[in-house]
């Protein structure tokens, strides 16, 4: 166990590591950005102070530099929390991403607990009442979930709720709450605008595990220890879920490799669409304006997140199924 | 089960059955004749939806084709006088299905254009009139559409609606109105109204008057195909990293792996995103296009290519793989000639399955503004224009180029689930 967490963890800062050139060559690549035309701005309001400030900035990031030093003095800051400044926002990067960050891993998280607390029992369901009416419409229902757009399925309940329910929508808190403190009325509050993305990513990451949770269940179904477990007299309900299920879950705990990448890329979207303050909006903003601290920081830090969300998802599957052996692989 | 005994048989070569294989004797030596394709056909054509969800994206892609001979209009005809134009009003006038034109006011407080109908200036729905020039196959420089309206002479008598359309003079319910700050309708000055030319808009016209449907019929050229070129990119990247990862093993394999998995431990919207915004923004479309497929398929191979890894690497300890290397075929052959064929029918269920998520990437791109870009047209594209919440409430028709996007990606996962049951040959 321990050497499988030290040999992993060296993967994971090599990766991280590696990650992080790439996303910063990546945003360098583009022609152009905030900081030049910040700079402009600078220059044309001339005086003593924007020449310094010039200065002081062409000295901070390397602007005159070939990219590998650009890279080193700012990963040698980002280290040390220092991811450098937006542009754009005029606001040290570090202040803008932690408390978003934390709202999306905060959401993805929320969805991914909801998305396996209602597939494994429908799952389960769907799996042993085959080719039944509600069989056919959980499949239907899957289907509907994969196929239709997130960003498409957020502007729906947008509208429904803004003209059925008679919301306001585009924040997270109605306008009389904006500025109060935490109390019970602000949290009722808040549930009733946060359940929107809630539905939207549940309802993709439910719609493809409940297929993983069906189909694997019909392996598990069909082979012979369920039968024998069925031949000593066991009741139904101990043979499904003591026996079958218990088999059938590894497989959903080996999605989260595809469920997590699913979760933080919806997040991202339909929080653009929902105006959410979270990762997604300022992000794109950020590449569109080519804001690149404020880019490559965000795009690094999603990939942390889904490097550790992995991390953890190899530790649950040994943890599930005792036939993973953690040391070997 | 019968038909478990003929995909055991290994290799599409092989077009015999395995003669010691129980079964109902009648389908064994039926299927003796019938090559492993024509088997998974076979399995294929007893899945009822997947053969629906086949028909249906033959059928759209066939629209795809003719796209701007169905469109009434050009998709970058632009005309003002017809901005957000409602869905137009199909009337039976002179024994001939008509449409009315239209007068445009605008709605001082809405912020928005009314129009009224004036059935006095009715043209008929013509078939095959000449309307915007296009390019047909890139090859036919056409004017004539299947249907349009041309000017001329109105039609007279009354009119009868064919089409259920809310009645003109009852203005529709403000959904926003709890948002505006009331005013008299004293202050409401009056305006002048423009008399338009009758057009037709069967799915009513954007903010610039353009019409919906003509670009929902062009926009699917790109939509559809941009998934196809992009999963075919992937397959070839795909096919050369996963087949070098499983047969040559060692370095090669540990260097693509790791790559694969530096690739697939960034989340890929935000990769795809990235990568999008680093290309030139000043290219032309079909530069653009290319691009786009470009980064679908950068990130889109791994998945791939760890498949074809595993499957080749289950082969080649396989006897007929030692045979061929023992005939002395050269290590591309027995890739090309002996791996890659017996992994074909796997390769085109991944395939399959991969095409929709394309299709959806580059939606969701275009729709953040990251993927086509205008001129351009695909249903990302004109979903962008219904970004807004408060115009999509007044103009709900923008949201229907939503719907053509929703029914190809579930034709795909359909045709996929069908074509992965045929493939293989355990299912019952």
């Amino acid at each position: 166990m321990a050497t499988f967490l030290i040999r992993r963890f060296a993967a994971m800062v090599f990766a991280v590591a590696l990650i992080s050139v790439l996303s910063f060559v990546l945003i360098e690549l583009p022609p152009g950005s905030a900081l030049d035309s910040k700079i402009a701005q600078l220059r044309q309001s001339g005086g003593e102070i924007s020449a310094e400030q010039i200065r002081a900035l062409e000295d901070r990031y390397g602007l005159n530099d070939p990219i590998h030093v650009k890279y080193t003095k700012w990963i040698s800051r980002a280290v040390t929390g220092d991811f450098g400044q937006s542009f754009t926002m005029d606001q040290p990067v570090s202040t803008l991403i932690w408390t978003r960050l934390g709202f999306s891993i905060g959401l993805s998280l929320f969805a991914l607990i909801f998305s396996w607390g209602i597939s494994i029992p429908v799952g389960v369901y769907s799996a042993t009442h085959r080719y039944t009416l509600p069989d056919y419409v959980i499949q239907v229902l899957q289907f509907l979930g994969v196929a239709i757009p997130q960003f498409l399925f957020a502007l729906v309940l947008l509208i429904f709720s803004a003209t059925v329910l008679g919301q306001e929508v585009g924040t997270l808190f109605s306008r009389e709450y904006q500025n109060e403190p935490m109390s019970l009325a602000k949290m009722v509050d808040f549930a009733k605008h946060i359940w929107i993305p809630i539905v939207v990513l549940i309802a993709g990451g439910t719609a493809s595990l409940t297929r993983i949770m069906r189909a694997n269940l019909l392996d598990v179904l069909g082979q012979q220890y369920v039968q024998t477990a069925r031949a000593k007299g066991l009741h139904e309900r101990r043979v499904i879920w003591r026996h079958a299920v218990r088999n059938a879950l590894h497989p959903l705990v080996m999605a989260l490799g595809t469920t997590l990448p699913t979760l933080i890329s919806g997040e991202v979207v339909i929080s653009i669409v929902l105006n959410l303050p979270t990762t997604g909006p300022l992000y794109i903003r950020a590449l569109i304006q080519k804001d690149m601290y404020l880019g490559v920081t965000f795009l690094l830090m999603l990939s942390i997140l889904l490097i550790v969300g992995n991390l953890f998802a190899d530790l649950l599957l040994a943890w599930v199924d005792p036939r993973v052996r953690l040391d070997e692989s | 089960m019968t038909s478990t005994v003929q995909a055991t048989t290994p290799g599409p070569s092989s077009g015999h059955v395995n003669p010691e294989a129980h079964g109902d004797a009648n389908e064994e030596a039926r299927s003796a004749e019938i090559s492993q394709w024509g088997l998974i056909w076979r399995r294929f054509s007893r899945n009822r939806l997947s053969v629906w969800a086949l028909r249906t994206l033959v059928l759209m892609y066939g629209l795809a084709v003719f796209a701007p001979f169905l469109a009434p209009y050009g998709a970058d005809r632009i005309d003002t006088n017809h901005s957000y134009a409602e869905p137009t009003q199909i009337v039976f006038l002179d024994g001939q299905l008509a449409v009315c034109a239209l007068e445009q006011s605008l709605d001082p407080f809405l912020l928005k254009y009314r129009y009224v109908d004036d059935c006095s200036r009715a043209r008929p729905i013509e078939f095959l009139p000449k309307g915007d020039p296009y390019w047909l196959f890139g090859l036919f420089k056409l004017e004539v559409h299947l249907f349009g309206i041309t000017p001329g002479e109105a039609l007279k008598g009354g009119a009868v609606p064919v089409t259920p359309v809310a009645t003109p003079t009852a203005a529709p319910a403000d959904p926003l109105a709890s948002f505006r700050v009331q005013q008299p309708d004293s202050v409401a000055p009056k305006l002048d109204t423009i008399k338009n030319p009758p057009k037709i808009y069967l799915l009513g016209a954007d903010q610039q008057g353009r019409d919906v449907l003509s670009r929902m019929l062009v926009g699917s050229q790109v939509s559809l195909t941009v998934g196809l070129v992009g999963v075919f990119l992937s397959l070839t990247i795909g096919s050369v990293m996963g087949a070098t990862s499983g047969y040559v093993g060692g370095t090669w394999d540990n260097v693509i792996q790791r790559t694969i998995e530096i690739i697939r431990s960034v989340p890929t919207l935000p990769l795809w995103a990235a990568i999008a915004a680093a290309l030139p923004r000043t290219t032309t479309i079909v530069q653009r296009y290319f691009l786009i497929t470009l980064v679908l398929s950068l990130v889109g191979w791994t998945g791939l290519a760890r498949e074809l890894r595993g499957k080749v690497m289950a082969y080649r300890s396989l006897d007929y793989i030692a045979a061929a290397r023992l005939a002395g075929s050269s290590d591309l052959r027995i890739i090309l000639a002996h791996m890659l064929p017996n992994a074909a029918s796997h390769i085109i269920v991944v395939a399959t399955l991969a095409v929709p998520y394309s299709i959806l990437g580059e939606t969701t791109l275009s729709f953040l503004g990251l993927g086509m870009l205008p001129p351009a047209v695909s249903w990302g594209v004109l979903l962008k224009d219904a970004q807004q919440l408060d115009s999509v409430l007044i103009h709900p028709w923008m949201l229907i180029p939503a719907l053509p996007v929703v029914l190809t990606v579930a034709c795909y996962f359909l045709l996929g689930d069908g074509l992965r049951d045929a493939v293989d040959p355990y299912s019952s």
